[in-house]
Protein backbone atom coordinates (compact mmCIF):
# COMPACT_ATOMS: atom_id res chain seq x y z
CA UNK A 1 0.00 0.00 0.00
CA UNK A 2 1.49 3.43 -0.71
CA UNK A 3 2.40 5.63 2.15
CA UNK A 4 -0.20 8.61 1.47
CA UNK A 5 -3.07 5.74 1.03
CA UNK A 6 -1.79 4.44 4.39
CA UNK A 7 -1.94 7.42 5.88
CA UNK A 8 -5.33 8.11 4.39
CA UNK A 9 -7.11 5.23 6.32
CA UNK A 10 -5.22 6.06 9.49
CA UNK A 11 -6.97 9.36 9.52
CA UNK A 12 -10.71 7.47 8.74
CA UNK A 13 -9.74 4.63 11.80
CA UNK A 14 -9.11 7.27 14.20
CA UNK A 15 -12.25 9.46 13.21
CA UNK A 16 -14.32 6.25 13.66
CA UNK A 17 -12.59 5.78 17.04
CA UNK A 18 -13.30 8.87 18.47
CA UNK A 19 -16.44 9.34 17.33
CA UNK A 20 -17.91 5.57 18.37
CA UNK A 21 -15.54 4.83 21.20
CA UNK A 22 -17.09 6.88 24.02
CA UNK A 23 -20.67 5.62 23.22
CA UNK A 24 -19.38 2.13 22.80
CA UNK A 25 -17.71 2.65 26.96
CA UNK A 26 -21.10 3.74 28.37
CA UNK A 27 -22.61 0.31 26.63
CA UNK A 28 -19.63 -1.49 27.81
CA UNK A 29 -20.27 -0.12 31.31
CA UNK A 30 -24.39 -1.05 31.14
CA UNK A 31 -23.27 -5.03 30.46
CA UNK A 32 -21.14 -5.04 33.78
CA UNK A 33 -21.89 -6.21 37.11
CA UNK A 34 -22.26 -3.39 40.19
CA UNK A 35 -18.34 -4.60 41.06
CA UNK A 36 -16.86 -3.95 37.07
CA UNK A 37 -18.34 -0.61 37.21
CA UNK A 38 -15.54 0.82 39.78
CA UNK A 39 -12.84 -1.64 38.88
CA UNK A 40 -9.17 0.10 39.08
CA UNK A 41 -8.34 -1.26 36.33
CA UNK A 42 -11.11 -1.02 33.96
CA UNK A 43 -12.33 -4.35 32.99
CA UNK A 44 -11.97 -4.97 29.06
CA UNK A 45 -14.36 -7.74 28.85
CA UNK A 46 -17.87 -7.16 30.94
CA UNK A 47 -19.45 -10.23 32.26
CA UNK A 48 -22.18 -9.47 29.94
CA UNK A 49 -24.70 -9.22 32.99
CA UNK A 50 -28.07 -7.64 31.87
CA UNK A 51 -28.46 -7.34 35.62
CA UNK A 52 -28.57 -3.11 34.92
CA UNK A 53 -31.36 -3.22 32.91
CA UNK A 54 -33.72 -5.25 35.05
CA UNK A 55 -32.72 -3.14 37.61
CA UNK A 56 -33.17 -0.01 35.46
CA UNK A 57 -36.22 -1.56 34.48
CA UNK A 58 -37.75 -2.67 38.15
CA UNK A 59 -36.10 0.06 40.45
CA UNK A 60 -36.31 3.34 38.31
CA UNK A 61 -39.28 2.75 35.66
CA UNK A 62 -37.64 2.38 32.38
CA UNK A 63 -40.18 1.12 30.61
CA UNK A 64 -42.42 4.31 31.55
CA UNK A 65 -39.87 7.00 30.50
CA UNK A 66 -39.92 5.12 27.19
CA UNK A 67 -43.50 5.21 26.44
CA UNK A 68 -43.50 8.80 27.31
CA UNK A 69 -40.85 9.43 25.17
CA UNK A 70 -42.67 7.33 22.57
CA UNK A 71 -45.89 9.08 22.57
CA UNK A 72 -44.51 12.35 23.13
CA UNK A 73 -41.49 12.39 19.75
CA UNK A 74 -44.25 10.32 18.14
CA UNK A 75 -47.23 12.87 18.51
CA UNK A 76 -44.78 15.61 17.82
CA UNK A 77 -43.28 13.95 14.70
CA UNK A 78 -47.08 13.61 13.11
CA UNK A 79 -48.78 16.92 14.12
CA UNK A 80 -45.43 19.15 13.01
CA UNK A 81 -45.49 16.91 9.27
CA UNK A 82 -49.51 17.18 8.79
CA UNK A 83 -48.63 20.90 9.59
CA UNK A 84 -45.81 21.61 7.67
CA UNK A 85 -47.26 19.81 4.61
CA UNK A 86 -49.61 22.69 3.81
CA UNK A 87 -47.31 25.13 4.67
CA UNK A 88 -44.34 23.97 2.60
CA UNK A 89 -46.56 23.39 -0.14
CA UNK A 90 -48.03 26.67 -0.10
CA UNK A 91 -44.09 28.46 0.32
CA UNK A 92 -43.32 26.03 -2.49
CA UNK A 93 -46.16 25.54 -5.40
CA UNK A 94 -48.12 28.77 -4.74
CA UNK A 95 -47.90 32.29 -6.07
CA UNK A 96 -47.66 34.11 -2.26
CA UNK A 97 -45.92 37.73 -1.59
CA UNK A 98 -43.27 38.18 1.37
CA UNK A 99 -41.96 34.25 1.25
CA UNK A 100 -39.21 35.60 1.98
CA UNK A 101 -39.72 36.86 5.51
CA UNK A 102 -41.54 33.79 6.21
CA UNK A 103 -39.09 31.20 5.35
CA UNK A 104 -36.54 34.09 7.47
CA UNK A 105 -38.66 33.95 10.60
CA UNK A 106 -39.20 30.15 10.64
CA UNK A 107 -35.49 30.30 10.36
CA UNK A 108 -35.30 32.71 13.39
CA UNK A 109 -37.56 30.70 15.25
CA UNK A 110 -35.46 28.04 14.77
CA UNK A 111 -32.67 29.66 16.12
CA UNK A 112 -34.31 31.40 19.24
CA UNK A 113 -32.44 29.99 22.57
CA UNK A 114 -35.06 28.27 24.50
CA UNK A 115 -34.70 30.33 27.48
CA UNK A 116 -36.40 33.53 25.90
CA UNK A 117 -39.40 31.86 25.41
CA UNK A 118 -39.43 29.19 28.61
CA UNK A 119 -40.84 31.71 31.14
CA UNK A 120 -43.96 32.30 28.73
CA UNK A 121 -44.59 29.27 27.47
CA UNK A 122 -44.60 27.87 30.97
CA UNK A 123 -47.08 30.81 32.17
CA UNK A 124 -49.37 30.09 29.21
CA UNK A 125 -49.19 26.04 29.72
CA UNK A 126 -49.89 26.92 33.38
CA UNK A 127 -53.20 28.82 32.65
CA UNK A 128 -54.38 26.24 30.88
CA UNK A 129 -53.62 23.76 33.16
CA UNK A 130 -51.67 21.98 30.76
CA UNK A 131 -48.39 21.27 32.53
CA UNK A 132 -47.48 18.13 33.12
CA UNK A 133 -49.83 17.08 30.26
CA UNK A 134 -48.63 15.39 26.97
CA UNK A 135 -49.93 17.88 25.03
CA UNK A 136 -48.06 20.70 27.51
CA UNK A 137 -45.05 19.39 25.95
CA UNK A 138 -46.04 17.99 22.49
CA UNK A 139 -46.89 22.42 21.72
CA UNK A 140 -43.68 23.57 22.64
CA UNK A 141 -41.82 20.64 20.19
CA UNK A 142 -44.75 21.18 17.39
CA UNK A 143 -43.75 24.95 17.50
CA UNK A 144 -39.54 24.18 17.77
CA UNK A 145 -39.70 21.70 14.92
CA UNK A 146 -41.83 23.27 12.28
CA UNK A 147 -39.13 25.33 10.94
CA UNK A 148 -37.23 22.12 10.50
CA UNK A 149 -39.85 20.45 8.67
CA UNK A 150 -41.51 23.39 6.20
CA UNK A 151 -37.59 23.97 5.44
CA UNK A 152 -37.22 20.40 4.36
CA UNK A 153 -40.45 19.99 3.12
CA UNK A 154 -40.74 23.04 0.78
CA UNK A 155 -36.90 22.24 -0.76
CA UNK A 156 -37.88 19.03 -1.72
CA UNK A 157 -41.54 19.96 -3.14
CA UNK A 158 -39.64 22.76 -4.94
CA UNK A 159 -37.41 19.68 -7.14
CA UNK A 160 -41.00 17.95 -8.22
CA UNK A 161 -41.90 18.18 -11.03
CA UNK A 162 -45.24 20.96 -11.52
CA UNK A 163 -46.69 19.24 -15.00
CA UNK A 164 -47.95 16.32 -13.17
CA UNK A 165 -49.70 18.59 -10.54
CA UNK A 166 -51.23 20.62 -13.48
CA UNK A 167 -52.56 17.42 -15.31
CA UNK A 168 -54.24 16.52 -12.77
CA UNK A 169 -55.80 19.59 -11.95
CA UNK A 170 -57.06 19.79 -15.35
CA UNK A 171 -58.03 16.18 -15.14
CA UNK A 172 -60.40 17.81 -12.36
CA UNK A 173 -58.93 17.35 -9.37
CA UNK A 174 -59.08 20.57 -6.58
CA UNK A 175 -55.69 21.58 -5.37
CA UNK A 176 -56.44 20.20 -2.19
CA UNK A 177 -56.51 16.49 -3.99
CA UNK A 178 -53.64 17.49 -6.07
CA UNK A 179 -51.24 17.54 -3.01
CA UNK A 180 -52.60 14.72 -1.29
CA UNK A 181 -53.13 12.43 -4.29
CA UNK A 182 -50.00 14.04 -6.36
CA UNK A 183 -46.90 15.88 -4.32
CA UNK A 184 -47.06 14.15 -1.43
CA UNK A 185 -46.50 10.32 -2.48
CA UNK A 186 -43.91 12.23 -4.93
CA UNK A 187 -42.50 13.68 -2.23
CA UNK A 188 -42.82 10.92 0.27
CA UNK A 189 -39.00 10.44 0.59
CA UNK A 190 -38.85 14.21 1.96
CA UNK A 191 -41.76 13.60 4.27
CA UNK A 192 -39.99 10.73 5.62
CA UNK A 193 -36.80 12.22 5.71
CA UNK A 194 -38.60 15.51 8.03
CA UNK A 195 -39.69 12.60 9.98
CA UNK A 196 -37.06 11.10 10.88
CA UNK A 197 -35.10 14.78 12.06
CA UNK A 198 -38.23 15.83 13.82
CA UNK A 199 -38.62 12.65 15.53
CA UNK A 200 -34.86 12.71 16.26
CA UNK A 201 -35.24 16.23 17.68
CA UNK A 202 -37.81 15.34 19.93
CA UNK A 203 -36.75 12.49 21.12
CA UNK A 204 -33.78 13.76 22.41
CA UNK A 205 -35.08 17.15 23.98
CA UNK A 206 -34.71 18.41 27.55
CA UNK A 207 -34.33 21.73 28.33
CA UNK A 208 -38.81 22.15 28.03
CA UNK A 209 -39.20 18.50 29.07
CA UNK A 210 -37.57 19.31 32.50
CA UNK A 211 -39.63 22.57 32.89
CA UNK A 212 -42.91 21.06 32.13
CA UNK A 213 -42.71 17.43 33.31
CA UNK A 214 -42.59 18.00 36.74
CA UNK A 215 -44.27 14.94 37.58
CA UNK A 216 -42.53 11.73 37.21
CA UNK A 217 -45.44 9.97 35.90
CA UNK A 218 -45.11 12.38 32.66
CA UNK A 219 -41.49 12.67 32.16
CA UNK A 220 -39.61 11.74 29.20
CA UNK A 221 -36.29 9.52 29.00
CA UNK A 222 -33.69 12.37 28.62
CA UNK A 223 -35.10 13.20 32.19
CA UNK A 224 -35.32 10.05 33.56
CA UNK A 225 -31.80 9.80 32.33
CA UNK A 226 -30.50 12.49 33.83
CA UNK A 227 -32.36 12.68 36.81
CA UNK A 228 -31.81 9.10 37.68
CA UNK A 229 -30.35 8.93 41.84
CA UNK A 230 -29.44 6.15 43.74
CA UNK A 231 -29.11 6.33 47.63
CA UNK A 232 -25.64 7.14 47.96
CA UNK A 233 -23.90 7.04 45.17
CA UNK A 234 -25.10 7.25 41.07
CA UNK A 235 -26.22 4.39 39.48
CA UNK A 236 -23.85 4.20 37.04
CA UNK A 237 -24.89 1.05 35.57
CA UNK A 238 -28.28 1.74 35.16
CA UNK A 239 -27.25 5.43 33.65
CA UNK A 240 -25.54 3.49 30.94
CA UNK A 241 -28.15 1.04 30.18
CA UNK A 242 -31.09 3.90 29.66
CA UNK A 243 -29.17 5.64 27.74
CA UNK A 244 -28.63 3.00 25.36
CA UNK A 245 -31.97 2.06 25.32
CA UNK A 246 -32.47 5.47 24.68
CA UNK A 247 -29.67 5.64 21.76
CA UNK A 248 -29.83 2.55 19.85
CA UNK A 249 -33.17 3.25 18.49
CA UNK A 250 -31.05 6.31 17.12
CA UNK A 251 -28.21 4.65 16.09
CA UNK A 252 -30.07 1.81 13.53
CA UNK A 253 -31.91 4.77 12.15
CA UNK A 254 -28.93 6.57 11.19
CA UNK A 255 -27.42 3.10 9.86
CA UNK A 256 -30.42 2.06 7.98
CA UNK A 257 -30.95 5.96 6.69
CA UNK A 258 -27.58 8.22 6.69
CA UNK A 259 -28.26 9.31 2.94
CA UNK A 260 -31.81 10.52 3.38
CA UNK A 261 -30.51 11.99 7.08
CA UNK A 262 -27.87 13.77 5.11
CA UNK A 263 -29.40 15.24 2.41
CA UNK A 264 -32.37 16.40 4.62
CA UNK A 265 -29.66 18.45 6.95
CA UNK A 266 -28.21 19.72 3.74
CA UNK A 267 -31.40 20.59 2.13
CA UNK A 268 -32.48 22.54 4.98
CA UNK A 269 -29.21 24.07 5.64
CA UNK A 270 -28.01 24.83 2.29
CA UNK A 271 -30.46 24.84 -0.43
CA UNK A 272 -32.63 27.26 1.15
CA UNK B 1 -57.61 38.82 -18.12
CA UNK B 2 -60.49 39.46 -15.39
CA UNK B 3 -60.79 35.54 -14.96
CA UNK B 4 -56.73 35.12 -14.66
CA UNK B 5 -56.84 37.91 -12.02
CA UNK B 6 -59.19 36.52 -9.88
CA UNK B 7 -57.77 32.96 -10.20
CA UNK B 8 -54.30 34.49 -9.19
CA UNK B 9 -56.43 36.11 -6.34
CA UNK B 10 -58.09 32.81 -5.41
CA UNK B 11 -54.41 30.94 -5.35
CA UNK B 12 -53.15 33.29 -2.93
CA UNK B 13 -55.92 32.96 -0.62
CA UNK B 14 -55.46 29.24 -0.73
CA UNK B 15 -51.97 29.76 0.27
CA UNK B 16 -53.00 31.84 3.08
CA UNK B 17 -55.34 29.26 4.53
CA UNK B 18 -52.94 26.90 4.05
CA UNK B 19 -50.37 28.58 5.63
CA UNK B 20 -52.61 29.68 8.82
CA UNK B 21 -52.30 26.71 11.43
CA UNK B 22 -48.06 26.93 10.65
CA UNK B 23 -48.95 30.75 11.64
CA UNK B 24 -51.20 30.43 14.75
CA UNK B 25 -48.58 27.83 16.16
CA UNK B 26 -45.60 30.14 15.72
CA UNK B 27 -46.96 33.46 16.63
CA UNK B 28 -48.65 32.10 19.81
CA UNK B 29 -46.02 29.93 21.17
CA UNK B 30 -42.93 31.48 19.80
CA UNK B 31 -43.60 35.07 19.05
CA UNK B 32 -45.88 36.41 21.30
CA UNK B 33 -44.10 34.74 24.23
CA UNK B 34 -40.83 36.65 23.22
CA UNK B 35 -42.92 39.82 24.04
CA UNK B 36 -44.32 39.04 26.94
CA UNK B 37 -40.71 37.91 28.38
CA UNK B 38 -40.51 41.42 27.51
CA UNK B 39 -43.37 42.63 29.56
CA UNK B 40 -42.42 39.94 32.26
CA UNK B 41 -38.93 41.56 32.62
CA UNK B 42 -40.81 44.87 34.18
CA UNK B 43 -42.46 43.29 36.77
CA UNK B 44 -41.71 41.86 40.02
CA UNK B 45 -42.97 38.35 39.95
CA UNK B 46 -41.76 35.71 42.08
CA UNK B 47 -43.17 32.06 41.77
CA UNK B 48 -43.38 31.31 45.75
CA UNK B 49 -44.63 34.56 46.70
CA UNK B 50 -48.39 34.82 44.78
CA UNK B 51 -49.44 37.29 47.01
CA UNK B 52 -47.36 40.45 46.49
CA UNK B 53 -49.07 40.44 42.73
CA UNK B 54 -46.77 41.35 39.98
CA UNK B 55 -46.04 45.26 40.50
CA UNK B 56 -44.70 47.29 37.71
CA UNK B 57 -41.56 47.82 38.70
CA UNK B 58 -40.06 49.79 35.37
CA UNK B 59 -36.25 48.79 34.58
CA UNK B 60 -35.57 48.04 38.43
CA UNK B 61 -35.05 44.44 36.81
CA UNK B 62 -32.06 45.78 34.20
CA UNK B 63 -30.49 47.74 36.80
CA UNK B 64 -30.21 44.60 39.19
CA UNK B 65 -28.92 42.79 36.32
CA UNK B 66 -25.65 45.27 35.48
CA UNK B 67 -24.93 44.95 38.63
CA UNK B 68 -25.72 40.94 38.71
CA UNK B 69 -21.86 39.65 39.04
CA UNK B 70 -22.99 35.93 38.15
CA UNK B 71 -24.94 36.97 35.12
CA UNK B 72 -21.52 38.59 33.81
CA UNK B 73 -19.70 36.02 34.30
CA UNK B 74 -22.38 33.59 32.93
CA UNK B 75 -22.58 36.20 29.67
CA UNK B 76 -18.60 35.72 29.67
CA UNK B 77 -18.67 32.53 29.91
CA UNK B 78 -21.28 31.75 27.06
CA UNK B 79 -19.55 33.83 24.78
CA UNK B 80 -15.94 31.54 25.54
CA UNK B 81 -17.59 28.79 24.77
CA UNK B 82 -19.49 29.80 21.61
CA UNK B 83 -16.35 30.82 20.22
CA UNK B 84 -14.23 28.34 21.31
CA UNK B 85 -16.40 25.14 20.50
CA UNK B 86 -17.65 26.64 17.14
CA UNK B 87 -14.14 27.02 16.30
CA UNK B 88 -13.18 23.48 17.10
CA UNK B 89 -16.62 22.28 14.97
CA UNK B 90 -15.27 23.73 12.29
CA UNK B 91 -11.89 23.12 12.15
CA UNK B 92 -12.73 19.02 12.67
CA UNK B 93 -15.91 19.16 10.50
CA UNK B 94 -13.59 20.75 7.50
CA UNK B 95 -11.01 18.05 8.19
CA UNK B 96 -13.77 15.50 8.37
CA UNK B 97 -15.46 16.24 5.32
CA UNK B 98 -12.18 16.67 3.35
CA UNK B 99 -11.44 13.27 3.92
CA UNK B 100 -14.49 11.42 3.63
CA UNK B 101 -15.09 13.41 0.16
CA UNK B 102 -12.95 10.95 -1.38
CA UNK B 103 -14.50 8.29 -3.09
CA UNK B 104 -13.53 4.79 -1.18
CA UNK B 105 -14.96 1.63 -0.40
CA UNK B 106 -17.68 2.00 2.42
CA UNK B 107 -17.88 5.51 2.47
CA UNK B 108 -21.84 4.89 3.62
CA UNK B 109 -20.71 3.31 6.72
CA UNK B 110 -18.50 5.84 7.63
CA UNK B 111 -20.56 8.03 7.32
CA UNK B 112 -23.04 6.68 9.33
CA UNK B 113 -20.02 6.37 11.66
CA UNK B 114 -19.55 10.17 12.42
CA UNK B 115 -23.00 10.61 12.83
CA UNK B 116 -23.75 8.48 15.30
CA UNK B 117 -22.96 11.33 18.15
CA UNK B 118 -25.26 13.91 16.55
CA UNK B 119 -28.11 11.65 16.78
CA UNK B 120 -27.10 10.39 20.51
CA UNK B 121 -29.11 12.41 22.84
CA UNK B 122 -27.02 15.54 24.45
CA UNK B 123 -28.59 14.26 27.89
CA UNK B 124 -26.97 10.79 27.33
CA UNK B 125 -23.45 12.24 25.75
CA UNK B 126 -23.26 14.54 28.99
CA UNK B 127 -23.61 11.71 31.54
CA UNK B 128 -21.07 9.37 28.99
CA UNK B 129 -18.38 12.24 29.62
CA UNK B 130 -19.49 12.40 33.02
CA UNK B 131 -18.72 9.08 33.59
CA UNK B 132 -15.53 9.53 31.26
CA UNK B 133 -14.65 12.38 33.62
CA UNK B 134 -15.02 10.46 36.70
CA UNK B 135 -12.95 11.27 39.68
CA UNK B 136 -12.68 7.35 41.32
CA UNK B 137 -12.97 5.11 38.20
CA UNK B 138 -12.96 7.54 34.85
CA UNK B 139 -11.58 6.70 31.47
CA UNK B 140 -9.46 9.69 31.68
CA UNK B 141 -8.01 8.92 35.14
CA UNK B 142 -6.88 5.76 34.19
CA UNK B 143 -5.63 6.55 30.59
CA UNK B 144 -3.29 9.27 32.32
CA UNK B 145 -2.29 8.06 35.58
CA UNK B 146 -3.06 4.10 34.60
CA UNK B 147 -3.77 2.39 38.37
CA UNK B 148 -2.20 4.83 40.32
CA UNK B 149 -5.00 6.27 41.82
CA UNK B 150 -3.19 8.84 44.48
CA UNK B 151 -2.97 10.98 40.66
CA UNK B 152 -6.52 10.58 40.29
CA UNK B 153 -7.78 13.62 39.76
CA UNK B 154 -11.11 15.10 39.83
CA UNK B 155 -11.59 16.56 36.77
CA UNK B 156 -15.19 18.14 37.09
CA UNK B 157 -14.23 19.86 40.20
CA UNK B 158 -11.53 21.75 38.82
CA UNK B 159 -12.76 24.71 36.80
CA UNK B 160 -10.99 25.28 34.19
CA UNK B 161 -11.07 21.58 33.89
CA UNK B 162 -15.09 21.17 33.72
CA UNK B 163 -15.04 24.24 31.59
CA UNK B 164 -13.01 22.41 28.69
CA UNK B 165 -14.97 18.94 29.43
CA UNK B 166 -18.28 20.47 28.59
CA UNK B 167 -16.10 22.32 25.10
CA UNK B 168 -14.77 18.56 24.19
CA UNK B 169 -18.18 16.89 24.99
CA UNK B 170 -19.81 19.92 22.58
CA UNK B 171 -17.06 19.32 20.08
CA UNK B 172 -17.17 15.66 19.99
CA UNK B 173 -20.93 15.50 19.48
CA UNK B 174 -21.70 17.99 16.86
CA UNK B 175 -18.17 18.47 14.62
CA UNK B 176 -20.10 15.45 12.32
CA UNK B 177 -22.90 18.26 11.82
CA UNK B 178 -20.56 20.89 10.66
CA UNK B 179 -18.88 17.95 8.77
CA UNK B 180 -21.84 17.31 6.98
CA UNK B 181 -22.84 20.44 5.46
CA UNK B 182 -19.44 21.38 4.31
CA UNK B 183 -19.40 18.08 2.86
CA UNK B 184 -22.43 19.33 0.80
CA UNK B 185 -20.21 22.08 -0.55
CA UNK B 186 -17.48 20.02 -1.48
CA UNK B 187 -19.72 18.01 -3.61
CA UNK B 188 -20.85 20.97 -5.63
CA UNK B 189 -17.08 21.01 -6.81
CA UNK B 190 -16.66 19.57 -10.04
CA UNK B 191 -14.15 16.76 -10.12
CA UNK B 192 -11.90 18.71 -13.55
CA UNK B 193 -11.36 21.69 -11.40
CA UNK B 194 -8.93 19.38 -9.30
CA UNK B 195 -7.58 17.58 -12.64
CA UNK B 196 -6.64 20.81 -14.29
CA UNK B 197 -4.92 22.23 -11.23
CA UNK B 198 -2.95 19.20 -10.44
CA UNK B 199 -2.06 19.24 -14.23
CA UNK B 200 -0.90 22.79 -13.50
CA UNK B 201 1.65 21.78 -10.92
CA UNK B 202 -0.71 22.92 -8.26
CA UNK B 203 0.12 21.24 -4.73
CA UNK B 204 -2.06 19.98 -2.12
CA UNK B 205 -1.69 23.14 0.11
CA UNK B 206 -2.38 25.24 -3.23
CA UNK B 207 -5.74 23.15 -4.36
CA UNK B 208 -6.80 24.05 -0.98
CA UNK B 209 -6.11 27.58 -0.58
CA UNK B 210 -6.81 28.73 -4.00
CA UNK B 211 -10.03 26.15 -5.24
CA UNK B 212 -11.64 24.56 -2.65
CA UNK B 213 -11.37 26.86 0.38
CA UNK B 214 -13.10 29.58 -1.73
CA UNK B 215 -15.74 27.44 -2.92
CA UNK B 216 -16.93 26.32 0.51
CA UNK B 217 -16.96 29.65 1.88
CA UNK B 218 -21.07 29.60 1.47
CA UNK B 219 -21.25 26.31 3.13
CA UNK B 220 -18.59 27.16 5.92
CA UNK B 221 -20.46 30.37 6.69
CA UNK B 222 -23.93 28.51 6.81
CA UNK B 223 -22.06 25.79 8.99
CA UNK B 224 -20.70 28.64 11.19
CA UNK B 225 -24.15 30.13 11.72
CA UNK B 226 -25.71 27.21 12.82
CA UNK B 227 -23.02 26.18 15.36
CA UNK B 228 -23.12 29.43 16.61
CA UNK B 229 -26.51 29.79 17.36
CA UNK B 230 -26.67 26.36 18.63
CA UNK B 231 -23.77 26.85 21.03
CA UNK B 232 -25.73 29.62 22.25
CA UNK B 233 -28.22 27.24 23.70
CA UNK B 234 -25.83 24.97 25.46
CA UNK B 235 -28.16 23.69 28.39
CA UNK B 236 -27.88 19.79 28.77
CA UNK B 237 -23.94 19.28 29.16
CA UNK B 238 -23.93 21.97 31.26
CA UNK B 239 -27.32 20.86 33.63
CA UNK B 240 -26.06 16.87 33.66
CA UNK B 241 -21.91 17.95 33.85
CA UNK B 242 -21.54 20.52 36.21
CA UNK B 243 -25.06 22.43 37.34
CA UNK B 244 -22.88 25.84 36.38
CA UNK B 245 -19.91 24.77 38.66
CA UNK B 246 -17.62 25.33 40.36
CA UNK B 247 -17.92 28.60 41.43
CA UNK B 248 -19.95 29.51 37.76
CA UNK B 249 -16.84 28.49 35.96
CA UNK B 250 -19.28 26.63 33.63
CA UNK B 251 -22.09 28.85 34.38
CA UNK B 252 -23.38 30.07 31.01
CA UNK B 253 -26.59 32.38 30.13
CA UNK B 254 -29.38 29.72 29.34
CA UNK B 255 -28.84 27.44 32.51
CA UNK B 256 -28.53 31.16 34.70
CA UNK B 257 -31.81 31.90 33.37
CA UNK B 258 -33.33 28.57 33.99
CA UNK B 259 -32.24 28.55 37.81
CA UNK B 260 -33.23 31.98 38.08
CA UNK B 261 -37.04 31.76 36.81
CA UNK B 262 -37.75 27.90 37.74
CA UNK B 263 -35.63 27.07 40.28
CA UNK B 264 -35.75 29.72 42.35
CA UNK B 265 -38.90 30.82 41.13
CA UNK B 266 -37.52 34.89 40.10
CA UNK B 267 -39.79 35.25 36.91
CA UNK B 268 -39.75 39.03 36.47
CA UNK B 269 -36.04 38.98 37.10
CA UNK B 270 -35.12 35.58 35.04
CA UNK B 271 -37.03 37.10 31.94
CA UNK B 272 -34.37 40.37 31.95
CA UNK B 273 -32.20 37.04 30.83
CA UNK B 274 -34.16 35.96 28.77
CA UNK B 275 -34.58 39.05 26.67
CA UNK B 276 -30.81 39.28 27.12
CA UNK B 277 -30.15 36.27 25.24
CA UNK B 278 -32.69 37.03 22.66
CA UNK B 279 -31.52 40.45 21.75
CA UNK B 280 -27.58 39.04 21.46
CA UNK B 281 -28.70 36.18 18.98
CA UNK B 282 -31.01 38.33 17.19
CA UNK B 283 -28.42 40.63 16.43
CA UNK B 284 -25.86 38.01 15.80
CA UNK B 285 -28.28 35.98 13.52
CA UNK B 286 -29.45 38.98 11.57
CA UNK B 287 -25.45 40.37 11.02
CA UNK B 288 -24.74 36.23 10.10
CA UNK B 289 -28.26 35.81 7.10
CA UNK B 290 -26.58 39.54 5.94
CA UNK B 291 -23.23 38.34 5.23
CA UNK B 292 -24.22 34.94 4.04
CA UNK B 293 -27.05 36.75 1.55
CA UNK B 294 -24.42 38.97 0.36
CA UNK B 295 -21.68 36.48 -0.33
CA UNK B 296 -23.32 33.55 -1.33
CA UNK B 297 -24.99 35.78 -4.20
CA UNK B 298 -21.54 37.49 -4.86
CA UNK B 299 -20.48 34.15 -5.27
CA UNK B 300 -22.93 31.88 -7.32
CA UNK B 301 -23.55 34.58 -9.73
CA UNK B 302 -20.26 35.25 -10.81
Amino acid sequence: MKPSKLLFYGIIFIIIFLSLLPFIWFVHTSLKTEGEVTAIPPKLVPSGSLNFYRSAITDYNLLHYVRNSVIVAGATTCVTLFISVFAAYALARLRLKYKGLIMGSLLLVSMFPQISIAGPVWKILQALGWLNSYQGLIIPYVTLTLPLGVWILTSFFNELPKELEDAARIDGCTRIQALYKIVIPLAAPGVFTAAILVFIYAWNEFFFALLIMTQQKFQTLPIGIALFQGQYTLPWGEIAAASTVATVPLVVVVFLFQKRIVSGLSAGAIKG
Amino acid sequence: MKRRHSSITKERIFAVWLLIPCFLVVCIFAFYPIVYSFFLSLHRIILGLPSIGQPFIGLENYRALLHDSIALRSLVNTFAFVFISTFFELLFGLIIALVINKHFMGRGLVRAAILVPWAIPTVVSSQMWRFICNDNYGLVNYILFGSDVAQYKAWLADPFFAFAAIVVADVWKTSSFAALLILAGLQTIPDELYETAKIDGANAWQRFRKIILPLIKPALLIALLFRTMDAFRVFDLVFVMTQGGPANSTNVLQFYGYKKIFAEGFMGYGSTISVLVFMTVFVLSLLYLRIIRTRLFAETVT
